[in-house]
């Protein structure tokens, strides 16, 4: 896509990156901070997610359709899950049966 | 092409049209790279909302099960999960430096990258089956043999741990599905590496599965914290 080459020592740092952020991932999984635990989880997911995309997928490098595309897979995800979601946990609101 | 059609075109790169690789509908090889690269992501975005299916089930299921969700997580094991993100972690970045080595031209680089890619691609797979064989042995594979005995569970319960096991299998199966898939390509693109296919001028494949490999292990960094931190 582009010509851009990256330097080894920018995939070195973002693998270090990534493997630190799965022992954070495993430590904070340890510690009971309630319904924070899934957000923490997923927070660090998609930041390891983002490294890789940025970096190794070379999104930062590449031209603007692709940043379009790859914005457009993810806002259809949170429509798809974000959707089926409101759905099921609006349904107590109006007494709706839950299954 | 006739020389007609390409002083038509203005006469560019002449020595780029002679590369083999580059398909006459396309003005240049930057040209052809660019459109290819969009193409996989078009591709990696539908891949996106395949396993996306899963995951909303999964957000839902857990949502309304919570309990049940983290009991029968309990049962994976967790270090064979976190090395198995290790492995698909440096199997990223040695990808990561198959693509680099082509972009550079070193072939034999290419090739050795690629290999590693595959070795690791492989122990992540095999540590996949020893968790299989596991889940195996423990009857928490879905099904008329499923028993929530090893995790404590009965009745409506175990219903309910059935349903992460029936996520679990087909999460983490769909993604060895994309790594079986992948790792012959890999074998096909060192083959042709050693051939001496790709060079600066033209990786494009290499590239490509790069992202597909990418992607792959995208999918499982998402999947380890969902499917083993849970408990």
């Amino acid at each position: 896509m582009s010509e851009h080459v990256v330097s080894p020592k920018v995939y070195v740092a973002v693998f270090v990156a990534l493997l630190v952020l799965t022992g954070v991932t495993v430590a904070a999984a340890r510690q009971d901070f309630g319904a924070l635990n899934a957000v923490i989880a997923l927070a660090i997911a998609a930041i390891k997610a983002s490294l890789v995309v940025l970096f190794f997928m070379h999104v930062k490098y590449s031209p603007r359709l692709v940043w379009l595309v790859v914005a457009g897979s993810v806002f259809c995800l949170l429509l798809l899950i974000g959707g089926t979601l409101h759905d099921y946990v609006s349904r107590g609101w109006l007494g709706a049966p839950h299954m | 092409m006739s020389s007609e059609v390409e002083a038509a075109h203005g006469g560019h790169g002449r020595a780029e049209a002679h590369h083999p690789a580059l398909a006459h509908h396309f003005e240049s090889l930057a040209a052809q790279k660019e459109a290819a690269g969009l193409g996989m992501w078009v591709f990696i975005a539908q891949e996106v909302m395949f396993f996306g299916g899963l995951f909303a089930a999964y957000t839902i299921y857990r949502a309304l099960y919570p309990e049940a969700f983290a009991r029968a997580s309990h049962h994976l094991d967790v270090t064979l999960g976190a090395v198995n993100t290790g492995v698909l972690i440096c199997s990223s970045l040695t990808m990561a430096m198959a693509v680099h080595a082509a972009a550079l031209g070193k072939r034999r680089q290419i090739v050795g990258w690629l290999l590693l890619t595959v070795l690791l691609g492989s122990a992540f797979l095999g540590i996949k089956v020893v968790e299989y064989t596991d889940k195996f042995h423990h009857h928490l594979v879905p099904g008329p043999h499923f028993d929530g005995a090893a995790l404590g569970l009965a009745g409506q319960d175990a219903q309910r741990a059935q349903i992460y096991y029936s996520l679990y299998f087909g999460m983490t199966g769909l993604h060895a599905l994309h790594m079986i898939i992948g790792i012959p390509i890999l074998l096909a693109l060192a083959w042709l590496a050693r051939r001496g296919r790709y060079g600066a001028a033209y990786y494009t494949p290499v590239e490509l599965t790069g992202l597909y490999w990418h992607f792959v292990d995208i999918i499982w960094i998402f999947l380890f914290p969902l499917l083993y931190l849970i408990a």
